[in-house]
């Protein structure tokens, strides 16, 4: 049979733009060309895309990608986990009580911090599929718990609230260079030798380039995008995450196990804010019990930006990730610009709700709902 | 002919209600059996019972001969039993080729990771979309952008295509327009002439005379018997339905047009 003769009178041929509307990374993309063109108009001389510019702005971007890309698969499977924030918080203090104070090696502290956090996130998931109470319920109480311990648990132990000397304790071992050290070293000496990036012109660091490598923090960044995209894309469990999120009872009847997907989601973006976590406290080399406040928002932010439906079954990681870009450029080039930086919460309140009302558009015109 | 189902004296509480009190009925491969009643008679919860969903209080289920356990209804969609329910069959957002294979996706290996064929996916949905009379613009338009007779046509489809036995069919025609009824029916009779036993739960009498083999009335949880087609008319099984005498007061008034 060929096309034509199957083609039916009544369904209007649509037009190519309004197919490339329904793509939901379509708003990520308008909006990093948006941003980057004001950028570039109003802050090219401020440094901003100078080597070290483009970094600052992209380890931004990077953080944010990072607890993006968990809360975009787990909002795709119909929940979300307002405890993201406290996670990295609670996670991070994990790692200075069993690596610092409890004297672990760090390999160790990093492990058991992954664990606890992972069943923490399977705790979560856990008590929303069994008890049916919506995910926002469920996981304010654990950012209310989590961030309690957070600070519990180094008060009674240090009788402080920051625990330092993370990077003193990591040194040598053969785990935290993963989540804190920088790839391509070489690669970059090599350009600020023969002058492509600029070189520190004294001090102790003379000679070496301005920008030393990539950190880790954005090849994780970079490799959790990939793989959720291939994962959610192009293999089963991608579509039962829709699914689950589409209409959970529609895809039990066809026997999708939603509640394990949901659960697994849980513990991915529990294991994401973890990731987040063990990065920052390598680079900082110390926790703090009030590390990754609103994490869970702007997360939940990038992700709506990216195209995601609040109610679940429709989103793209890599739309949450071109989300995550948008909010640490803007947050970082107004700072290069010179730009009070209270005016980010604006253009942050102002972007979430235009980009709602895109998606809300976006998906009438899917489901042809009018 | 042998029955593929036979469902003998159920029985279902819930707590002190009796929704279902003895029930049997057989099913034979190849025909439609019109389940019938009024709100409140005990069809949901019927199927339910053939389904998986609900473990009869008391009774047995037999399938091809053997007694049958549903633990949940994983078990009965691998025996060969799939439900369509009225508004639950399809996810809107989700494109008819992740719908069709929701739950069965096609996977293709590379490097030995499984990987979702989209292609295979694809094809197969196109053809048998076809089949099914239906011209979709493409397999990755949205299951939202189809009527609500298409959508229970994919679901039906693509029961018979994972190997139903018997296919469960849950007011399929209840919320439909006169053209989409027609194209389910329709579908409901390709179906049964692929040698599949069809159980089609209506309160339409109209619908169930028009592809109906069999018919069985329920009532209050009990059966009032079943008759094949030939062996009564649409006015007795409406009466029936309604438990007959208020039925035939309210007639008078209307005309005879329920």
């Amino acid at each position: 049979m060929s096309d034509t003769s199957s083609a039916d009178e009544r369904i209007k041929q649509i037009s190519s733009l309004r197919s490339a509307l329904i793509r939901p990374e379509l708003g990520g993309i308008v909006g990093i060309i948006a941003v980057f063109t004001f950028f570039l108009l109003f802050a090219f001389d401020s440094g901003m895309f100078s080597a070290q510019g483009v970094m600052n702005w992209s380890v931004v971007s990077a953080q944010f990608m990072i607890i993006a890309v968990g809360a975009c698969l787990l909002m795709i499977a119909g929940e979300f986990d307002l405890s993201v924030g406290s996670m990295i918080g609670f996670a991070g203090m994990m790692i200075a009580v069993f690596g610092v104070s409890l004297g672990w090696p760090m390999w160790a502290a990093i492990l058991i911090t992954f664990a606890i956090c992972i069943a923490f996130g399977a705790l979560n998931g856990y008590i929303v599929v069994r008890t049916g109470l919506p995910s926002f319920i469920v996981t304010l109480a654990t950012l209310f718990i989590l961030r309690g311990f957070t600070i519990f648990i180094p008060q009674t132990l240090e009788r402080k609230t920051i625990i330092g000397g993370i990077r003193e304790a990591a040194e040598g071992d053969w785990l935290a260079p993963i989540f804190g050290g920088k790839i391509l070293t070489g690669l970059f000496q090599w350009l600020g030798d023969i002058g492509v990036i600029s070189v520190f012109a004294r001090g102790n660091l003379k000679g070496q380039p301005v920008v030393d490598g990539i950190p880790m923090l954005i090849v994780w960044a970079l490799g959790l995008v990939v793989v959720g995209h291939i994962v959610l894309t192009r293999t089963r469990f991608g579509n039962w995450i829709f699914a689950a999120g589409g209409d959970a009872q529609a895809a039990r009847y066809v026997g999708v196990p939603v509640n394990a997907v949901k659960i697994k989601m849980f513990m991915f973006t529990a294991f994401c804010a973890t990731v987040f976590a063990v990065c920052q406290v390598m680079e900082f080399g110390s926790a703090g019990a009030d590390r990754g406040i609103l994490k869970e928002f702007e997360a939940i932010i990038a992700v709506v930006i990216g195209g995601a439906l609040l109610t679940g079954g429709y989103g793209s990681v890599v739309g949450a990730a071109l989300g995550a870009l948008i909010f640490g450029v803007v947050q970082q080039g107004l700072f290069f610009a010179n730009v009070e930086s209270s005016l980010f919460r604006v253009f942050l309140g102002v972007i979430l709700l235009l980009a709602v009302i895109l998606n809300t558009y976006i998906r009438r015109m899917i489901t042809g709902e009018r | 002919m042998e029955p593929i189902i036979q469902m003998k004296n159920i029985e279902k509480h819930f707590g002190s209600v009796i929704a279902l009190n003895g029930v049997t009925i057989d099913f034979y491969p190849g025909e439609c059996h019109c389940l019938l009643g009024d709100n409140g008679a005990g069809k949901s919860t019927f199927i339910k019972t053939m389904s998986g969903v609900h473990k009869p209080t008391n009774g047995e289920i037999l399938f091809e001969g053997k007694p049958m356990h549903f633990e949940d209804p994983r078990d009965s969609i691998n025996a060969g039993i799939a439900t369509v329910y009225q508004d639950l069959a399809m996810i809107p957002l989700m494109s008819v080729s992740r719908n069709f294979f929701m739950g069965n996706e096609p996977v293709k290996r590379i490097a030995g990771i499984p990987f979702f064929d989209h292609e295979r996916a694809n094809e197969t949905t196109m053809a048998e979309m076809r089949a099914m009379g239906i011209n979709l613009r493409g397999p990755d338009q949205a299951v939202g952008t189809l009527s609500g007779g298409e959508r229970q046509t994919v679901a039906i489809a693509r029961a018979v295509h994972f190997g139903a036995k018997v296919l469960i069919l849950d007011e399929p025609t209840s919320a439909l327009g006169v053209r989409q009824t027609a194209n389910v029916l329709s579908t409901v009779d390709k179906v049964r002439k692929q040698g599949i036993a069809v159980v089609f739960i209506t309160h339409n009498v109209r619908h169930a005379m028009a592809v109906g083999d069999r018919f069985t009335v329920l009532n209050r949880g009990k059966t009032y018997g079943t008759a094949a087609r030939g062996e009564i008319t649409p006015e007795e099984l409406q009466d029936l339905m309604a438990g007959g005498q208020e039925l035939a007061t309210l007639e008078g008034s209307l005309g005879g047009t329920v």
